[in-house]
């Protein structure tokens, strides 16, 4: 059983994301299930996504649960924090997107933003990736493509091929955006921590 | 073709599969997306109704006219339609009618945690309980024959956690259904005589239902170890299967009503049964009313949705798991998005100190800091109808400092016969249109008032204006929540009045029409750090060292900021500007 949980920011387009890792799943023999949040906390709240695969028994709940996640997407660097208590402990990868989105309560003096949120992280995690996702997508031709780059991060730690992901890119964006999400995730595939 | 399915795509398949014709709705998470993939398929009428009561009136015209018809909601949209709803269980139907219906167990984007199961069961009518998307797409045609076979609505209910989840779908063909004929029969004319005789009916049907559960193939039992049996449903079934995999399980499919003597059957058999379902004890008080000792519920609890990890401690002693919160770190609660036409509303509103009734859409968020505008919120139209009975309770005088805030798709939901009742009953009192031209919170929906069906094709529009004076209401004031000024003169003048006023706040949504998009900066050599621009709670203001910081990449140039400010510190970056 593969858990995965991709956490981030209302608006931060996560859906992408989990669809492509849906794709690879079936198209490899996997069972499958994804979890989604729609409605409220999509205006800027936290949202979290989780994905569970098996290729040898059926996948029934699809939560990811506490210290059940093989990995970690974090869209932002709070909401990595945030993700933590669901990262197994021994074996877990973080891969975080170095963004800092400030939450209303910080905007209004009422909390304070945890500066060594990073730090915490590492500490706790077994293998933590902080990529400038924004900043490598905006170089492949847009920022919006973030997601596509912290994929490309991931595949390291899936039992799918390079091609396979290049395939599962092909079937879930428009036509237009194949290349720039392409170049996107060879921009994660090659990123060195 | 087997493709990965969202349990709303799916349940929208199999209605489409079961050649459904017309499919009404009002939209509402975590229901939304069924009405919105009705729409796709070219071969079914589909369309936004004002409020689910319309939706599923609408719906059993169909049914009765011969057409398989359906109508989906949340939870509380039964409510809406509880009226309908109870006396179609009486009338029976000609063709299939199917209510799906979506708990929120967790409250993700609710109000309250009600379970649907109870009200099935108040209106004698079956519930299908599916537990992924293939379920939803088999039930939902299943729904259909039960509810022709039988002579009944049947609900299908579903959970955030079974709406909002991808699993694999297996699809099937359409099927072409001629139309039922039409007879004009008696039992569809619900007064004393024929109701009495149609009473006898359900009561004669539910006991047929429910003979006939024992030997559905949706309800099952998978057999296992014996030591420990489970009951359960939906969602929960799906954690059961992780946390207890050596337990034997019955699953029930139909949720309402029970099988008897499967249940029986099944608990002689095991040595220990527990009842494990969302929500309220549905099942678990149903069997103990038959006499057979289980528990579930004592060790549960009625609040907040199931997992895994929940079950596998409170039923086979494994670890209590760890609190989900990560200790001392700021939460994150949504708020209102850059540009938001509400963000000016509840400015105005907070500073003039207002006494707030608020009602169910994004504007609720004007409850959160820094604006705390909102005193009340409560259900569809409640604003209305609370400012009035606070009127009514404290006075004139207290009418001046409250107002009522709906939004344009609430108002039309439910806020017109509250607001009729203000005229009636001479009503001193201010009721506040926010009107975005969209159903916003629920994921952008057309509705009666911006113009548009549900196919985004040109549509009669409502004049809210006309509307308010047609309905005997003098003072109907039109202001765009951006003009700060003038929205604080209004809000002002209209309140202090002796007579019912209508204020509608009029701007789009900021998510539909953009804005010009210009970033806004703030000049450290004019702020003097005040903190005003912080008070209307935009998500692109930060306070830093000294003064604030425009984040670029959120703001979308609305402007508001360099109206609060005092000093004109707040600004559009001009090209070529560093920020």
């Amino acid at each position: 059983m593969i858990g995965i949980v991709i956490a981030g920011v209302g608006g931060q387009g996560t859906l992408l994301a989990s669809k492509i890792l849906g794709t690879l799943a079936i198209e490899h023999g996997y069972d499958v299930r994804v979890s989604e949040v729609h409605g409220m906390s999509q205006r800027g709240g936290s949202v979290i996504t989780y994905v569970r695969m098996s290729i040898d028994s059926p996948v029934y709940s699809t939560l990811v649960e506490q210290e059940q996640a093989d990995a970690v997407l974090a869209f932002e660097k709070l909401e990595a924090l945030r993700a933590l208590p669901y990262l197994k402990p021994e074996t877990g990868t973080m891969i975080v997107n170095t963004q800092e989105i400030l939450p209303m309560p910080v905007i209004t003096g009422s909390a304070k933003y945890p500066e060594d949120a990073l730090e915490t992280v590492k500490a706790k995690a077994a293998k933590v990736v902080e990529i400038d996702a924004i900043g490598l997508a905006e170089k492949s031709g847009t920022s919006r493509a973030a997601n596509v780059v912290m994929l490309g991060v991931l595949a390291h730690s899936l039992p799918f091929s390079h091609e396979d992901w290049m395939k599962a890119i092909e079937l879930n964006v428009k036509p237009k955006f194949i290349e720039v999400n392409k170049t996107a995730f060879e921009k994660g595939y090659a990123f060195k921590a | 073709m087997k493709q990965l399915m969202l349990g709303n795509e799916a349940i929208a398949r199999g209605a489409y599969e079961a050649g459904v014709r017309v499919s009404s709705a009002y939209p509402g998470t975590p229901s939304t997306e069924i009405n919105e993939n009705m729409s796709q398929y070219e071969e079914v009428y589909s369309e936004w109704a004002p409020n689910e009561k319309v939706a599923v009136e609408v719906a059993l015209g169909a049914s009765v006219a011969g057409a398989r018809a359906m109508s989906a909601m949340k939870h509380v949209g039964l409510n809406v339609a509880a009226d309908p709803y109870f006396t179609a269980s009486y009338t029976g139907v000609n063709a299939g009618l199917v209510l799906v219906v979506a708990d929120d167990p967790g409250m993700h984007s609710s109000q309250n945690e009600q379970d649907t199961r109870m009200l099935a069961a108040a209106a004698h009518t079956p519930v299908l309980d599916p537990s992924n998307s293939q379920e939803c797409k088999d039930y939902m045609k299943l729904a259909f024959e039960l509810s022709e076979e039988y002579d009944t609505p049947v609900i299908l209910r579903v959970t955030t956690r079974i709406a909002h989840a991808r699993t694999i779908v297996e699809l099937g063909e359409r099927v072409d259904l001629p139309l039922r004929e039409y007879k004009k029969e008696r039992k569809f004319v619900a007064m004393p005589a024929t109701a009495i005789m149609r009473h006898r009916y359900v009561e004669e049907r539910e006991k047929r239902l429910s003979e006939a559960a024992n030997t559905m193939d949706i309800n099952r039992v998978e057999w296992a170890d014996k030591e420990i049996g489970v009951i359960t449903s939906g969602a929960a079934y799906n954690y059961v299967k992780d946390a207890l995999p050596n337990a034997s399980v019955l699953k029930l499919g139909l949720a309402y009503p029970l099988p008897e003597a499967l249940i029986k059957d099944f608990a002689k058999e095991v040595k220990t049964l527990y009842v494990i379902e969302d929500m309220e004890p549905f099942y678990e008080n149903a069997i103990k009313a038959m006499g057979i000792p289980c528990s579930g519920k004592d060790k549960t609890g009625i609040q907040g949705e199931l997992f895994s990890r929940k079950i596998a401690a409170k039923f086979a002693g494994a670890p209590e798991p760890g609190p989900m919160q990560t200790p001392d770190i700021p939460i994150r609660p949504p708020v209102l998005c850059p540009g938001c036409p509400h963000r000016g509303l509840f400015y105005v509103l907070s500073k003039r100190k207002l006494t707030v009734c608020s009602d169910i859409g994004c504007y609720t968020l004007g409850a959160l800091p820094p604006l705390n505008a909102v005193d009340t919120c409560v259900c569809m139209g409640a604003s209305v109808s609370m400012a009035h009975g606070m009127e009514k309770a404290l006075g004139k005088e207290s009418a001046k400092k409250t107002v009522a805030v709906i939004g344009d798709s609430t108002f039309t939901h439910s806020g017109i016969t509250g607001l009729l009742n203000m005229v009636y009953n001479s009503s001193i009192g201010t009721l506040i249109i926010a009107d975005n031209d969209i159903t916003g919170m629920t994921g952008h929906q057309n509705n009666p008032t911006n113009g548009r069906d549900i196919h985004g094709n040109p549509a009669p529009k409502l004049d809210l204006e006309a509307f308010c004076k047609a309905m005997g209401i003098k003072h109907v004031v039109v202001v765009d929540p951006f003009d700060l000024k003038e929205l604080e003169r209004v809000v002002k003048e209209e309140t202090s009045r002796d007579e019912l006023s209508v204020i509608i706040s009029r701007r789009p949504c900021a998510l539909i029409v953009k804005q010009p998009g210009i970033p806004y900066f703030s000049d450290p050599e004019l702020c003097r750090d005040c903190g005003m621009c912080l008070k209307i709670g935009c998500p692109a203001i930060k306070k830093v060292e000294g003064g604030v910081f425009v984040d670029a990449t959120l703001c979308v140039g609305c402007g508001l900021c360099a109206k609060v400010c005092p000093f004109g510190a707040l600004g559009p970056v001009k090209k070529g500007e560093a920020i």
